[in-house]
């Protein structure tokens, strides 16, 4: 199924929860409201025309300062191998989305990375804690606006980052 | 049995007879550390894969009576091979004190020496491992070819055999007052 046809899938029966389309570029993309995320993605997982059963990249994304925080999801189906790509846009200041590990298992550690680097707050997520960075890490480096920490304790003793 | 043992012994004896070496403890000592360094087998990135390669059949690290070990507590020399993050400083820290005395570092590479490609940008990257624990001989390369390695190495047996431990062996009372 082309891309096109899933959206008008999607919308049909999600309606406004679907936000929009983007048929150009070598990946075309739905943008998901993201309280709706976990039904379509639950959706699109079930659905036998779809099947949808391997999500093959979760990303954390940052559209730079004052713009909103986002979340992407590669989606493929090895039974009609067929692809398509989940966006979801979140305000800088309350970035929840709900999760979406009990779909896809792949999800736990790279929802995991997008908390860790970017600061996405994925609800109902079972172990959101860091994977990457130390469990104290102050902020999210992949984000805009971070700045790198002055010092950093190893082995009890203050031990100076940047340069 | 024991009779054969004897025998041998006498054999031993006579080829040494007139045979001896006079040295200082110092050089002695000296002598003996220098000609089996044992590194930890620890690696932290691609300088790792080099250190690998020096170990192996090629570069053959074992005629320098330079064998790894797989625990830092039979290990004299850590050989930092790789970007130590901010997350792994304290394990190598950790490691090093296991590590008993005497003990040495070798920093291989730009990474482990000074941040290297991360110095500026990196903001997970340790600014070099001297921050962390003292280091011996550093080694330039990103990453140094097994011929580097083994130069730091025969670096650090120069330096090993100029050193005069076995003083502080004798002021040990001193100090502990």
């Amino acid at each position: 199924m082309d891309a096109s046809a899933i959206y008008d899938t999607l919308k049909a029966r999600f309606g406004d929860d679907i936000l929009g389309f983007n048929g150009e570029g070598i990946d075309p993309s739905i943008t998901v409201a993201p309280a709706a995320l976990d039904r379509v993605a639950s959706f699109l997982s079930d659905e036998p025309a779809f099947a949808f059963d391997a999500l093959m990249c979760l990303s954390g994304v940052d559209h730079g300062s004052g713009k909103d925080l986002g979340v992407v999801y590669h989606l493929h189906s090895m039974t009609h191998r067929h692809t398509i790509t989940l966006k979801v846009d979140v305000p800088r200041d309350a970035p929840h989305v709900p999760t979406v590990e009990h779909v896809w298992k792949t999800a736990d550690w790279h929802e995991r990375e997008a908390y860790d680097m970017v600061g996405i707050i994925f609800d109902g997520h079972s172990d959101l804690r860091r994977i990457l960075c130390p469990d104290d890490w102050e902020g999210h480096p992949l984000r805009k606006d971070y700045h790198t920490q002055e010092y950093y304790t190893i082995g009890g003793k203050p031990v100076r980052v940047p340069v | 049995m024991a009779e054969i043992v004897g025998q041998d012994l006498d054999v031993i004896d006579k080829e040494l007879e007139g045979n001896i070496v006079f040295t200082t403890l110092d050089k002695a000592v000296n002598w003996a550390r220098l000609s089996a360094i044992w590194p930890m087998t620890f690696g932290l990135a691609c300088c790792a894969i080099e250190m690998m390669a020096t170990g192996a059949s090629r570069y053959d690290l074992d005629r320098l009576g330079v064998m790894f070990r797989p625990s830092p507590r039979q290990s004299d020399l850590m050989i930092v091979a790789g970007t130590v993050t901010i997350k792994m400083a304290s394990r190598v820290k950790r490691l090093y004190d296991q590590m008993p005395d005497p003990k040495w570092v070798i920093s291989m590479g730009s990474c482990a020496t000074s941040g290297g490609p991360y110095w500026q940008y990196g903001y997970h990257v340790l600014k070099g491992v001297d921050r962390v624990i003292p280091v011996d001989v550093y080694v330039p390369g990103c990453p140094p070819r097994p011929e580097a390695l083994i130069e730091g190495i025969l670096t650090l047996q120069r330096k090993i055999r100029t050193q005069r431990k076995t003083l502080r062996i004798f002021h040990l009372f001193d100090r502990d007052q």
